[in-house]
């Protein structure tokens, strides 16, 4: 038995010690937003928020993780889309098949905390993850507007 | 229209199915079922209302419920084909939602919805005809509801947006509430149907925004890999390495006692799988499975083996089709310049973001699958014949695939594989996930091919000759054998043929010898997003910038020369020269490459920007793609679907490539079958350059220009021309 902090929420689940950390959320957690696409840390599928770092949870092994761990799947990103990058996600109309999106977006969210208007080349080191439908053109174009669209809650929010 | 249902005629298993999938994917979204971006988040409803015939429900809210036969991948296909049903039913666009049919409901209501085949760019363009009058019959039946219950001409109400109006009178009402009378109309004679003018459109053809993005950004869109049953059970599988291979013995004692485990079971005579509680559990136990294959004759093929008889096959006498006009070898033989070049292409897979999965629930009665297809149909008959039950008695639960690109269409081997399982395991539902290793070693594989073009130009530089061999494996002769007539498959020279309409050759050479010969291998291929027209117009389009260059011309106007009788073939190739400035000056270090082809109904073309640095770094900087597909129904999904061959075709061009070794593909993940990244992704500009005049597909026609416009480039930028894909391989400099 292994205590979990998955969005939040402690989750006490039963697997081995090498049970990757994607399984444990798919399959004992129950959560299947986040995706399987390759084990092997290539894809980004599996993107997660580890202790606030994007993490590609299929390397990480359950026995590695403390109980004392935050991690955020694309479930607990917000609670009704609201996070900017979901809202401009939708603004650019970005997704085509939509497999890969949660790890795109659990990405681009972790880039954003750090660099919160990042350059195309930031854009461009940051934002690995495999996309075979080819929303690259409009990933970028949506990373930049989630930054706008961010700083404008933030002003928004300075002068309430 | 082909035959309009009777309304109020609502099959009993439909209603089943939205109840028991939106409990079986744990309260989520039922499936296939998806509501307009904005109510995104409302409470999933279910698909009650009026059914006015077999395409348009519509609820007391004056919500309207399209139903959707065709795949979605990805492509957009569900948004457009409710664009175009909303368009003639003249509904509130903000109302639409959609829901998708089931192959079985198909079945019982003879077919009422058409094919539900999603594949060739076909989606949208073999169907457009019929969604269109079914959107109309439903509009005029909503009408004649209100008409009847004014006791007025029907000819005296406007409608817009779903409001019902008799000026007269001063009445108005909504699609809403005359949607139960409206059912009880008999529906309108087919030849009283008259469709819209496209030019009068105004929900159709304008870049509207997909109706199924919502659930894609929060985790909550239930993939056929999410599937979650009542008792269910995960299996793992491992097919015979070697293609041909079978299962020779396997050692179950090895990992009896493994956490989870349930069953180790045969598939069928080269599969294996695990079942398990867990699929990782399942995974790790058949991993720690010690198995024997009898590998066959297949083990003893290597990637040069393959080369080497398709190289043969550039010369060999007899040949497998062509087409031909006026004598090409003689006028080579007598022209001033001779040019030839051999090119070659590997086998490419699929690589889908979401493996191949299947979850299958199989009684002694009945039998159901839940499952991503381009083909729900052909998954309908898989099952049936996988677990022996007729058809009536098997139901297919649709799931939007996590990419398709040909790869779920017409085997439906999964399917298979996952019913066998079940088969084996009465009642018990199983979910069998492959892993991207086993994805990566049993697609059907993009076929490999090579071809040789010789050319011959006269003092002037004009193309006089034209000898075209392609010699590859046959998709054909490995999954439709019926295609090939006399030995002649013409599907392997896809993009070249004389017949307009589909995939016509856009040149006009005065002697023209085109032939393939037939060199097929142990390895499985199929269909792959664009199918032939990837290899054929990178050997067509990088073979006649190689010409024009011997010729000393610029490759748009020795192009150009050449197509005056395709006059649409070319107005795309000036739409896209022109918009990327063709000529105009570049920055230092970037050159340009240009191509045409057509396929899939559609012309396209492309210019490339590129440049190569001292150590041979290619970048691709810019990218402007030209498409005439007849009607847009969508540009703006039009665009993303360009965008997205782009990134397809680039990934294939720099990285694609499965050798073959002892018989086996020796890529297996992503790691060895690299795939572009957004660093690499240039800038794209889609330019729609429709012509209303016929209907063309939209998922596949760009993708093949893509390849030859970037070679033509490279060529351009390092004076040295590239014959062989992928760019991984080359040395540019």
């Amino acid at each position: 038995m292994v205590k979990l902090n998955v969005n939040n929420k402690v989750y006490t689940v039963e697997a081995e010690p090498d049970t990757p950390l994607l399984w444990v959320i798919r399959e004992q957690v129950g959560l299947t937003g986040t995706k399987y696409g390759c084990g092997v840390a290539q894809c980004g599928a599996c993107s997660v928020h580890f202790n606030g770092q994007v993490a590609r949870s299929c390397s990480i092994p359950l026995g590695s993780v403390k109980p004392t761990d935050r991690i955020v799947t694309i479930e607990g990103l917000s609670a009704t889309s609201s996070n900017p990058v979901q809202r401009a996600w939708a603004e650019v109309d970005v997704p085509q098949c939509g497999y890969c999106q949660s790890g795109q977006i659990m990405a681009a969210a972790a880039l954003l905390r750090k660099t919160p208007n990042p350059t195309d080349q930031e854009i461009d080191e940051a934002m690995t993850n495999i996309c075979r439908c080819g929303t690259y053109q409009r990933i970028r174009t949506a990373v930049h507007a989630a930054a706008t669209l961010a700083q404008a809650s933030a002003t928004q929010k300075s002068k309430a | 229209m082909k035959k309009l249902i009777r309304p109020g005629v609502r099959s009993p298993a439909r209603r089943r199915f939205i109840v028991g999938s939106a409990a079986a994917a744990g309260g989520g979204l039922a499936l296939g079922f998806h509501l307009p971006f904005g109510e995104a988040f409302a409470q999933p409803r279910t698909s009650a209302g009026a059914e006015i015939n077999a395409w348009v429900v519509i609820q007391p809210d004056d919500t309207c419920i399209i139903r959707i036969a065709r795949s979605e991948m990805g492509q957009g296909t569900r948004t457009g084909l409710a664009q175009l049903v909303a368009e003639e039913l003249e509904c509130d666009w903000k109302k639409v939602a959609t829901d998708s049919i089931t192959p079985g409901q198909n079945l019982a209501r003879k077919r009422a919805w058409g094919e539900m085949g999603t594949g060739g760019s076909r989606g949208i363009r073999t169907s457009q005809d019929y969604v269109r009058r079914g959107g109309a019959a439903a509009r005029m039946m909503l009408l004649q509801a209100a008409a009847d219950q004014w006791k007025v001409p029907v000819d005296e109400l406007t409608v817009s947006n779903g409001v019902i109006e008799h000026a007269a009178s001063k009445r108005r009402t909504t699609y809403g509430k005359v949607a139960a009378a409206a059912a009880k109309v008999a529906p309108p004679d087919p030849k009283a149907i008259k469709l819209k003018d496209p030019k009068t459109w105004t929900i159709a053809g304008k870049p509207l925004n997909r109706l199924d993005t919502a659930d894609k950004l929060n985790g909550s869109k239930v993939f056929a890999i999410d599937v979650k049953l009542p008792g269910m059970l995960c299996a793992a599988i491992k097919s015979s390495p070697v293609f041909g291979g079978t299962l020779a013995s396997y050692d179950e004692a090895k990992i009896t006692g493994r956490p989870g485990v349930k069953r180790v079971l045969k598939v069928n005579d080269n599969t294996i799988a695990v079942v398990a509680d867990t699929f990782w559990h399942a995974k790790t136990a058949l991993d720690a499975l010690p198995i024997e294959w009898n590998e066959g004759e297949g083990a003893a093929q290597t990637s040069a083996t393959i080369a080497d008889r398709l190289q043969e096959g550039l010369t060999a006498t007899a040949t497998n089709g062509g087409r031909r006009n006026g004598d090409a070898l003689a006028a080579i033989d007598k022209a001033a310049k001779k040019v030839e070049a051999v090119y070659s292409t590997p086998f490419l897979a699929h690589a889908t973001m979401e493996p191949m999965n299947c979850t299958a629930r199989i009684t002694a009665d009945r039998a159901e699958a839940w499952v991503a297809t381009q083909n729900s149909e052909a998954a309908l008959a898989a099952l049936s014949e996988a677990s022996g039950l007729p058809l009536e008695k098997c139901e297919i639960y649709r799931h939007d695939l996590g990419g398709g690109f040909g790869r779920r269409g017409g085997a439906q081997d999964y399917v298979r594989q996952a019913a066998a399982i079940a088969k084996q395991m009465p009642g018990v539902p199983v979910k069998m996930i492959w892993t991207r290793e086993e994805d990566m070693s049993h697609d059907f594989y993009r076929p490999i091919s090579q071809c040789r073009m010789v050319a011959g130009l006269d003092e002037s530089g004009a193309l006089v000759g034209l000898h075209v061999r392609v010699s590859g494996q046959s998709i054909n002769a490995f999954s439709n054998p019926a295609g090939v007539v006399d030995g002649k498959d013409m599907r392997q020279l896809q993009g070249y043929y004389e017949e307009a309409g589909d995939a016509q050759l856009g040149y006009t050479v005065p002697n023209l010898l085109i032939e393939y010969a037939m060199r097929n291998s142990h390895v499985p291929v199929g269909a792959w997003r664009g199918v032939n027209t990837n290899q054929n117009a990178v050997y067509m389009e990088c073979f006649i910038d190689e010409a024009a260059r011997a010729a000393g011309r610029d490759p748009l106007d020795f192009r150009r020369a050449l197509m005056s009788k395709h006059p649409k073939h070319l107005a795309v190739l000036n739409a896209a020269a022109e918009k990327a400035g063709w000529g105009t000056p570049l920055p230092a270090g970037v050159h340009r490459g240009i191509a045409q082809f057509m396929g899939y109904g559609s012309y396209s073309a492309a210019v490339a920007e590129v440049s190569v640095d001292a150590q041979g770094k290619l970048e691709v900087h810019r990218m402007v793609l030209a498409l005439n597909c007849g009607h847009a129904v969508n540009p703006a999904q039009i665009a993303a679907q360009v965008e997205g061959s782009v990134a397809y075709g680039l990934s294939a061009t720099y990285y694609g490539e499965c050798t073959v070794a002892n018989g086996r593909i020796v890529e297996q993940n992503f790691d060895t079958y690299p795939i572009l990244r957004l660093a690499e992704m240039p800038k794209v500009e889609t330019v729609i350059v429709p012509t209303h005049d016929f209907w063309g597909g939209v998922g596949e026609p760009t993708i093949c220009v893509v390849a030859p416009s970037v070679l033509n480039a490279v060529h351009a930028a390092t004076g040295k021309p590239v014959r062989s894909l992928p760019l991984k391989n080359v040395k540019l400099v």
